[in-house]
């Protein structure tokens, strides 16, 4: 992608003397604009990891900002009943996130490099499942679970979450596999190497981005669901669920200090992935 | 893509019956999990809508029941106008705000795209349900927002945002701008840049080339972000809960307070079968109109 936009930007460097004479202030007004709305964006999170530190006199978060303080940070798990509702979470997630990695690697692949009678509707079903409200497939797994007379809980919750994300690993590995080219595995048959072989030690290094891309994607969807999971969790907490039913009485600011500490994980799992695949593409160039 | 399967002549039947064979082999593990966990869920929550009875009179048997319906649609019908309301504004404003920026950054954004586009997806990384929360100490009465507009006296005291349709319709738009924003953004990336050049070369102005060029090339991500953003907002019910009042609830709240609360679950289920309903029509309309591509493309890029 940045390969096409290079070139492109170089003429365009090259070309704006001739065409307009460049109205000083204005060029401003888009760049200033996406920055003030990334800041938006980013606003609740700055509140939350602020509000970590918020040396308030009781325990439940206030508006008023008190003071400094490392309290929270050093009495985390603190709280009865918010230790185990966010191990819940993170086991959930790892687990969840892993079946649907392989379910829906197994989905992408099939999608994106065959034709097969189908195809269309395969295709339907998993757009349905990415665009189909939230709230539709909670209470929908919730009827079923009645009427099976399942027991809701931790197991439950970890289906339903398989269910919800591979669609959407299916997607991005998709969208991988399409870009494929498709040369290099029929060079590598062509070497007699069978297609098993040819999968495993040429499509499969060159698919592998987007399956982390989709184990990372299915991971922050199990942990930050909140929707789905409050219809199938039953008496089962999860980091969401619990936090939603605290801020009846007011949220203690350890849900802020769990919450800013995932916010870094994720930053960190996230620049990793874009950086790595910086580096890898600079390699193969 | 599109040369899978056949390439053999009849000399290598089996072999072409057998890589024929292999994307349905692939597609087996995962299909099965979504018939069980995604389309099976859909039908049995169809049968349970026509289910009649009572948690306290011995259960609930299956009756063919379309009272249910009935009795929803005119008891909630304020909801869900309510719900389509907010959720077309929110759509609206929603793509307002974003398109600027996803232009700018799919145009403009050079060799900092990638890492632009992780800022905007940065809210993912925070529970939703902890965002909206924080959305309330924005937004409270004497928070700063609201706080510092009184004491410059630019707002009478009594004057709050919470609890207001305004309040919700901010929450929804703020939570689900990520979603409008991605398939803006790849579809304004895949427009091809020299096109504009073009455009500029034939002597048209900078409006005019967005105008006729961009705009127009555009408009299937314009399109995937209404589906994708007007789709899932319709359903919202954490917004509503977590920043509105008993003036703003919307169809979503009463669907899960008659599930988790009153335990009435055919109708709860009948709420929940209307809205999906409305949304595969809708989803179904789009997706032949303009095909699947472009919304999974987005969910792709995040």
């Amino acid at each position: 992608m940045s390969a096409v936009a290079a070139p492109v930007q170089a003429r365009e460097r090259e070309l704006p003397p001739v065409n307009k004479p460049h109205r000083k202030w204005t060029r401003f007004i888009l760049p200033g604009y996406t920055i003030l709305m990334i800041l938006y964006l980013a606003s609740p999170i700055f509140v939350m990891i602020l509000y970590g530190f918020n040396d308030i006199p009781g325990d439940r978060q206030t508006a008023k900002f008190w003071g400094f303080t490392l309290d929270w940070w050093k009495n985390v798990f603190n709280i009865p009943g918010l230790p185990e509702a966010f191990k819940n979470s993170l086991l959930i997630a790892p687990f969840s996130a892993a079946v649907a990695t392989a379910l829906g690697t197994l989905f992408g692949l099939a999608l994106g490099r065959y034709r097969f009678r189908g195809l269309r509707l395969v295709d339907f079903v998993i757009f349905l499942a990415i665009a189909v409200p939230e709230i539709v497939l909670g209470s929908s797994l919730l009827s079923m679970f009645v009427l099976g007379e399942v027991r809701l809980g931790f197991m439950t919750i970890l289906l339903s979450h398989i269910g919800f994300s591979i669609a959407f690993v299916a997607v991005t590995v998709r969208a991988r596999v399409q870009g494929l080219d498709r040369s290099l595995e029929e060079a590598a048959q062509d070497l007699f190497a069978t297609p098993l072989v040819s999968f495993v030690k040429v499509t499969l290094p060159l698919i592998a981005p987007a399956i982390l891309a989709g184990f990372l994607l299915a991971f922050v969807l199990s942990l930050d669901d909140f929707v789905i999971t409050n219809f199938v969790a039953g008496q089962t907490n999860t980091f969401p669920l619990w936090v939603f039913g605290a801020q009846r009485i007011g949220i203690p600011p350890q849900v802020n200090v769990m919450g800013t500490m995932l916010f870094a994980a994720g930053l960190l799992a996230a620049l990793a992935n874009v950086f790595g695949q910086r580096r890898r593409g600079r390699a193969g160039r | 893509m599109g040369q899978g399967g056949v390439s053999g002549g009849a000399g290598h039947r089996t072999l072409g019956t057998r890589r024929r064979l292999v994307p349905y082999g692939l597609l087996s593990p995962g299909g099965a999990y979504l018939a069980i966990f995604f389309l099976l869920p859909l039908v049995l929550m169809l049968y349970t809508s026509l289910q009649s009875g009572g948690v306290l009179s011995g259960g609930f048997t299956f009756t063919w029941d379309w009272a249910n319906y009935t009795n929803v649609l005119s008891a909630y019908q304020p909801q869900f106008i309510r719900s389509i309301e907010y959720s077309l504004i929110v759509t609206f404003v929603a793509l307002l705000l974003a398109y600027p920026m996803t232009y700018w950054i799919a145009f403009y954004g050079g060799r900092w795209k990638a890492s632009l586009l992780l800022l905007i997806l940065l809210p993912f990384f925070v529970s939703f349900v902890i965002r909206t929360i924080q959305w309330k100490f924005i937004l409270g009465d004497n928070g700063p927002v609201l706080g510092f507009l009184k004491g410059l006296g630019l707002l009478p005291d009594d004057f709050r945002v919470l609890a207001t349709p305004l309040a919700v319709v901010a929450g929804i738009t703020y939570n689900y701008l990520p979603f409008t924003a991605l398939p803006l953004y790849v579809a304004l990336e895949r427009i091809d840049k020299s096109l504009v050049e073009a455009a500029k070369d034939l002597y048209a102005s900078r409006w005019q080339a967005f105008r006729k060029v961009v705009w127009p090339l555009s408009l299937p991500g314009v399109f995937a972000a209404f589906l994708l953003t007007f789709v899932p907002a319709t359903g919202d019910y954490v917004n509503a809960a977590l920043l509105g009042g008993p003036g703003t609830r919307m169809i979503g709240n009463i669907i899960q307070d008659k599930f988790l609360t009153e335990n009435n679950y055919p109708e709860a289920a009948a709420l929940s079968v209307i809205l999906m309903i409305a949304m595969v029509i809708l989803a179904t309309i789009y997706a032949r109109i303009l095909g699947t591509e472009e919304a999974t493309r987005a969910a792709a890029a995040a």
